[in-house]
Parts: structure tokens; C-alpha cells; sequence
């Protein structure tokens, strides 16, 4: 697990006097957009009260009040597609489900609606919609309970996908995404909630669309999304006492995909591994490799070397579960095995 | 004999055997439950783990009232249903431990519980998700032209998830041998039932579907029994699917990780007052169907087979590492997953 506290490398980003958590970060985004703007709102199972399954929206409904934190029943597609509606009718509703795991229930809502409206009926109507989730595995919580769907989402053309590593990027998207005219799905990571760094101040957004390169290298470039940044750093700093030089890039949104950033960062290292916590198949890495091979054929040496969980459901036992995930020693070997070593 | 007339069918009274048995089950629960939290805190249970302390009337009775071989479907909150079908306490508890003996081979953990031999169709953690299983485990009775009865077992916040409207309207429309049974703790996690039901008596949703259905006393077995033998006599017999909504309480928080700090301490106070051990445990005594001696035998009974159940656990291999792959598919072209976190090994 990455979740130890370690100081954010890359983004440029403003001191703050106390380095603050990911899952405070996304609170003090939410809290800021919301005394910004009286059409946001946020909406979800137990995020009021009871204040977030994992206290990301602590303290809010003590602030704001039953009228702009409502909580739900549990009944996914339902408020998923009502917080849809009410963004077609111009709020700005920052939905929390509990997991990404119970986001397939209101799925047919995600992708037949919100990614639709604007399209389908000519561009007469927009859909504000933030559809905050957390997701990934390591806590034992077995097949149901452990999904990435990074690539079931960024498959799905009228979403853009986020997925933060840093709680400087958890604020700076979360704020864009809430600003931004379309449906966001914005893809949090539970192994993340607690990890600690700077974040930026109130008028500090982080666009979607950018990457990030968190660690300069000219051996190898390293792609990774979400968690896995943390992972791909950890492999990095071991591979750094091989004296291999590794540079790792944050793409921080899925969608739109800046392919700019890696692309440039291959060019130099001429090797790239790419690594996503999801299963491999038609998977974020096939697709970012798919990317750096179309735009940087020439340019590499060696194939591009491919992370990703075991192509099987989650098991629950903590060994099996081990065995399934990505872990910092899998990039070594991948980054090592594209060096020719 | 037919399947009528086999003997494991529940009698209409239940004789003494039937309820030293219920309340054996019960205490069984209960003991393997607060043995369950024990191992979750010394960390050899890992994930989440729902405990049911306090529902275990509304588990035990309303199994107790069906026959060994109907199906069932529950939640992740399910180790009362294993044990009440028979699963044995050391396999469960070696699948809480994720150990390869366990009833699902450590694969599933402590939400997803199944043992198929016994007709329990397994634990699900998706809120609502096992409903329509339930259906079609009634459907395929149906189909076989079988006199079994299918039982979905949820909770209260489940009942706000579409696919139960759907579920029940299917039910009622083909006739299906089916029991909607809600247990209904008065919670979903930290929402109370009238923050997330515009209709708290959650038996009236089954109106809609010209379905029968009952409100009854979830801390009372007897009480569970009667409305859930009638309820599968109805479905065994006319092929009418009915709604019980059986009324209770979880004493502990949703799960081990939940402070449980929104629930007023005085609410508690006022279901456990009504313990389902303790009052049946009195009827019992009461009617000389229990002695002193006798529940004091069965819970010396039931503490060795607890130590038991946690020494197999805690004895039992780990999963080798190369059965990850094992069971993804009936016949798998690979026994190499790809994804280089195992291949490059
Ligand atoms: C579709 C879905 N949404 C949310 C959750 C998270 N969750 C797990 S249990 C639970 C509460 C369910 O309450 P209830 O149906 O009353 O069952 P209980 O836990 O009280 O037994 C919630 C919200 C989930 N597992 N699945
Ligand atoms: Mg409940």
C-alpha cells in the first residue's frame, strides 16, 4: 500500500502552511465551489448526516443544510438521474456514490443520459453533473466491493473521466469538474483518502486535460494512472538504486487524454510501461499504449511494457488479493524487461 | 415418499425439537458473531464484517419455516443464514479468515458466504443486487415443475433499490414460488428507515403487485416461523409470492468499521430489552421445553464448538497463490491470468 504520507512531486504547486489530506482536499473543494455558487449541491447515500461513507463530506450539511446536502435512499440509478435532470435544468449537482462498485446500478443513467443529452438533442441543453466515486482494491473487500472502471467510463464518448493522485489535483479537479459545462465523472481512490500534501487556494484550479509528470527520468517512461502514480513512484525510487532513471507521468484526466506530455516524456526515454489498477483487457493501459505507439512508433526501443491487475475477480483472501493487484516490484520488472535486463 | 411428505418439512406447531433447535441456531449466531468480531480485531479476519447481533429471530425463524432444500439469497450480512442452513461453523468461519477450507475457498470472505449443497445461494454485496436471484431460483422450481420455495433475503434500505419493484411485479405476474423477505433493522448504514422510505411499513409495497404480505415481530422466532410457513404454504401450494416484513434490530454498528455514533443509545436500550435469545430463551423455560441445566448444556455445547470453529480457521492453509486464476471459468483456456502482476514471476 502507498498510502504513507509523501510530499507530491511535479504540479506546480502554492505552499500551504499545513499539508492537507486527499479526502480534506475534496471536502474544501466542495465547500468552496458550493459558497461560490448556490446552484451546486451535493447529493448521495449518507452524505449528510452520517457524513460521507468515508467523511469526504464532513461538516458540509452543518453548513449548508438539508436543502443543498440531501441524503438518499439507496437507489443509484434514481438520484443519479435525478441529479442529471436537475443539471439539465442548469444546478450544478456534485453527486457522491458510496463506491464505484454501485455506480453500475446507475450506469444505463451515466452513459445513456448524461453522456447523451447534449449530443442527441442538437446541443440544446448542457449537463453539469459531477459523479464523484471512490474506487480500487486493497482492503480485502473481495468481487463486488473492489472495481476500477477507469476504462468503462473513458470508453464513453460526452463523459470526461478524472482520476487524481494528489490531493492538490483532488481539490484543483474537483473545482474545474464542478465549473465545467458536461458531465464529469471523477474517480477517487479509497487507498488515497488519507494520504497528505500541499493543495492549492481557492481560485487555484488544475484544468482537465493535463498531465502531470511527477518524477523526472531519461531511462524509462512510466505511465500511470490514479493510485498506481503512488506504486510507479515506489518503483521508481528502487530501480534508482539499479541506476535506472525512470520518468513517471500523472495523466490526472482519462478523458480528455493529453497525450502531449507522455509523448514528449517517450520521445527522450524511448521505452514506456504504462500501469492502471483495472484487469488488462481493452483496459486504460491497452489504450494509453495503443496512443504512444501511434504517436511514438519510431521513437522506441523496445515494446511497451503493460501493468494491471490480474484478469480475474477480486478475491477476498489477503494473499491472493496481493497476488492480483500491481504492485511497485510487477513496474520494476516491467521497466527492467523493457531496458533489456 | 414425495418431497411433501418428507420429514424435514416444517410442522405447522413446532414440536420441542424445533425449537431447541431454533434456539440453539440462535445462540450459535449470536456466540459466532461476537467470536467473529474478536478474530476482525486481532486482524485475522480482514474486508468488511456485517454483524447481525440482534436480527438472529428473524434469520433462524424464517429458515427454520422453510424446508433444507429451498433456496435462499441473502446479503453480506449473512453468517446467521450459513450456520441456520448448517454450513459447518469452522468452514465459515476458515472463509472469514481466507483460508482454503473456508466454504467458498477464501474467495468470498464474510460477504460472500455460499454453500449450494445446502441450497444457500449465497451472500451478495451489492444493496439490492440478489433480489431478482431469488426469482429465478423460484422460476427455475417453477419451470422443473418442483414444489420448492425461493426466499430473497434483504434489508430495509434494499427495499429502495428499482430492482425490487421489478423482482416482485415478476413474481406476482408468473405466479412464482417466491418469499420477499425484508428484514427490516430499522437502519441502512447510517440512514434511518423514515430518512430514506416515504412508506415505513414496508410490507404495503406489495399492494402494488396484489401480493399478500405481513408485518411482523422480528425479535420474536415464533412469531418469524408463522408468517414465513404460511408464506411458503402460499407459494408451495397456490404459487402466490408474498412480502414478510420481519421487524428488528442490529445491535452493533452497520459494520466493524462503522462508529456507530448517529444511533441514540436509548434506542438500543429499547430492543435489547426485547432480546430474542434471552425472551425465547424464557418461553422455553416457561413451558419446561428448556431447563436450567439443558441451556446451560447447549451453550457449553455451542462455546466448544466456536473454539472449535476458530481453531480450524486459524490451523487451516492460506490459498496457494497459483489457484488465483481457479474458477474464473468452467473450463479455462489459460491458468495464466494475464496482467504481468502475476506473469512475470
Ligand atoms: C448498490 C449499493 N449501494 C450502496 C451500498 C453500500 N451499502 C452497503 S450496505 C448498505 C445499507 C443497506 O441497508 P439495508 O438494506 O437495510 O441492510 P442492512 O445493512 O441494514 O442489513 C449500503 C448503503 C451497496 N453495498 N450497494
Ligand atoms: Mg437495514
Amino acid at each position: 500500500m502507498t498510502t504513507e504520507s509523501a510530499p507530491a512531486p511535479g504540479a506546480s504547486a502554492a505552499e500551504e502552511p499545513r499539508p492537507v489530506s486527499y479526502r480534506e482536499a475534496l471536502t474544501q473543494a466542495m465547500r468552496e465551489e458550493m459558497e461560490r455558487d448556490p446552484d451546486v449541491f451535493v447529493i448521495g447515500e449518507d452524505v449528510g448526516q452520517y457524513e460521507g461513507a468515508f467523511k469526504v463530506t464532513r461538516g458540509l450539511l452543518r453548513e449548508f443544510g438539508e436543502r443543498r446536502v440531501v441524503d438518499t435512499p439507496i437507489s443509484e440509478a434514481g438520484f443519479v438521474g435525478l441529479a442529471i435532470g436537475a443539471a439539465m435544468a442548469g444546478l450544478r449537482p456534485v453527486v457522491e456514490i458510496m463506491t464505484v462498485n454501485f455506480s453500475i446500478v446507475a450506469m444505463d443513467q451515466i452513459v445513456n443520459n448524461a453522456a447523451k443529452v447534449r449530443y442527441m438533442f442538437g446541443g440544446q441543453v448542457a449537463c453539469p453533473v459531477v459523479i464523484r466515486m471512490p474506487g480500487g482494491a486493497g482492503h480485502q473487500l473481495a468481487a463486488q466491493h473492489s472495481h476500477s472502471l477507469e476504462a468503462w467510463y473513458t470508453h464513453v464518448p460526452g463523459l470526461k473521466v478524472v482520476a487524481p493522485a494528489t490531493p492538490l489535483d483532488a481539490k484543483g479537479l474537483l473545482k474545474s469538474a464542478i465549473r465545467d459545462d458536461d458531465p464529469v465523472i471523477f474517480l477517487e481512490s479509497e487507498g488515497l483518502y488519507a494520504k497528505k500534501g500541499p493543495v492549492g487556494g481557492e481560485d487555484e484550479l488544475v484544468p482537465l486535460g493535463r498531465a502531470a509528470a511527477r518524477r523526472a527520468g531519461s531511462d524509462c517512461t512510466v505511465v500511470a494512472v490514479g493510485r498506481m502514480v503512488w506504486i510507479a513512484l515506489a518503483a521508481a525510487e528502487e530501480l534508482a538504486k539499479e541506476g535506472i532513471e525512470c520518468e513517471v507521468i500523472d495523466p490526472r484526466s482519462l478523458r480528455p487524454l493529453d497525450m502531449d506530455t507522455p509523448a514528449e516524456s517517450v520521445k527522450r526515454t524511448n521505452r514506456a510501461v504504462v500501469v492502471e489498477e483495472g484487469w488488462p483487457e481493452c483496459g486504460v493501459g491497452a489504450n494509453l499504449a495503443a496512443r504512444i505507439y501511434e504517436q511514438c512508433f519510431d521513437w522506441l526501443d523496445a515494446p511497451i511494457g503493460r501493468v494491471s491487475a490480474a484478469d480475474v475477480p477480486m478475491p477476498y483472501a489477503k494473499n491472493l488479493e496481493r497476488a492480483a493487484l500491481p504492485q511497485a516490484a510487477d513496474v520494476a520488472v516491467a521497466v527492467r524487461r523493457a531496458l533489456g535486463r | 415418499m414425495t418431497e411433501t411428505d418428507s420429514p424435514l418439512s416444517p410442522p405447522e406447531r413446532p414440536d420441542a425439537e424445533l425449537m431447541l433447535w431454533m434456539f440453539e441456531t440462535m445462540v450459535l449466531i449470536r456466540r459466532f458473531e461476537e467470536r467473529a468480531a474478536e478474530e476482525y480485531m486481532k486482524g485475522n479476519i480482514g474486508g468488511f464484517l456485517h454483524l447481525a447481533i440482534g436480527e438472529e429471530a428473524a434469520v433462524v425463524g424464517s429458515i427454520a419455516a422453510l424446508r433444507p432444500t429451498d433456496p435462499i439469497t441473502s446479503t453480506y450480512r449473512e453468517h446467521g443464514q450459513a450456520l441456520a442452513r448448517g454450513s459447518e461453523p469452522g468452514a465459515v468461519m476458515a472463509e472469514l479468515f481466507g483460508r482454503s477450507t473456508g466454504v467458498c475457498g477464501g474467495l468470498g470472505g464474510s460477504m460472500h458466504l455460499m454453500d449450494a449443497e445446502r441450497h444457500f445461494y449465497g451472500g451478495y454485496g451489492i444493496v439490492g443486487g440478489s433480489i431478482p436471484l431469488a426469482v429465478g431460483l423460484g422460476f427455475a422450481v417453477s419451470y422443473r415443475e418442483e414444489d420448492g420455495v425461493a426466499m430473497a433475503m434483504f434489508g430495509d434500505g434494499a427495499v429502495n433499490q428499482g430492482v425490487l419493484a421489478e423482482s416482485m411485479n415478476m413474481a406476482a405476474l408468473w405466479e412464482l414460488p417466491v418469499v420477499f423477505f425484508v428484514l427490516n433493522n430499522h437502519y441502512g448504514m447510517g440512514t434511518a428507515i423514515d430518512r430514506a422510505s416515504a412508506e415505513t411499513d414496508l410490507f404495503k409495497r406489495a399492494e402494488a403487485f396484489g401480493m399478500p404480505a405481513e408485518q411482523l415481530d422480528g425479535m420474536n422466532v415464533m412469531a418469524v416461523y408463522r408468517g414465513v410457513l404460511e408464506a411458503a404454504r402460499r407459494a408451495r401450494e397456490e404459487g402466490q409470492p408474498s412480502m414478510i416484513e420481519a421487524r428488528a434490530y442490529r445491535y452493533r454498528g452497520h459494520s466493524m468499521s462503522d462508529p456507530d455514533t448517529t444511533r441514540a443509545g436509548e434506542e438500543k436500550e429499547r430492543w435489547q430489552a426485547r432480546d430474542p435469545l434471552v425472551t425465547f430463551e424464557r418461553v422455553l423455560l416457561g413451558e419446561g421445553t428448556l431447563t436450567a441445566e439443558s441451556a446451560e448444556a447447549i451453550r457449553r455445547r455451542v462455546e466448544e464448538r466456536i473454539e472449535e470453529a476458530a481453531r480450524f480457521a486459524s490451523q487451516s492453509p492460506e490459498v496457494p497463490v497459483e489457484q488465483l486464476a481457479r474458477h474464473v471459468y468452467a473450463n479455462p483456456w489459460s491458468d495464466d491470468p494475464t496482467g504481468s502482476a502475476v506473469a512475470p514471476r
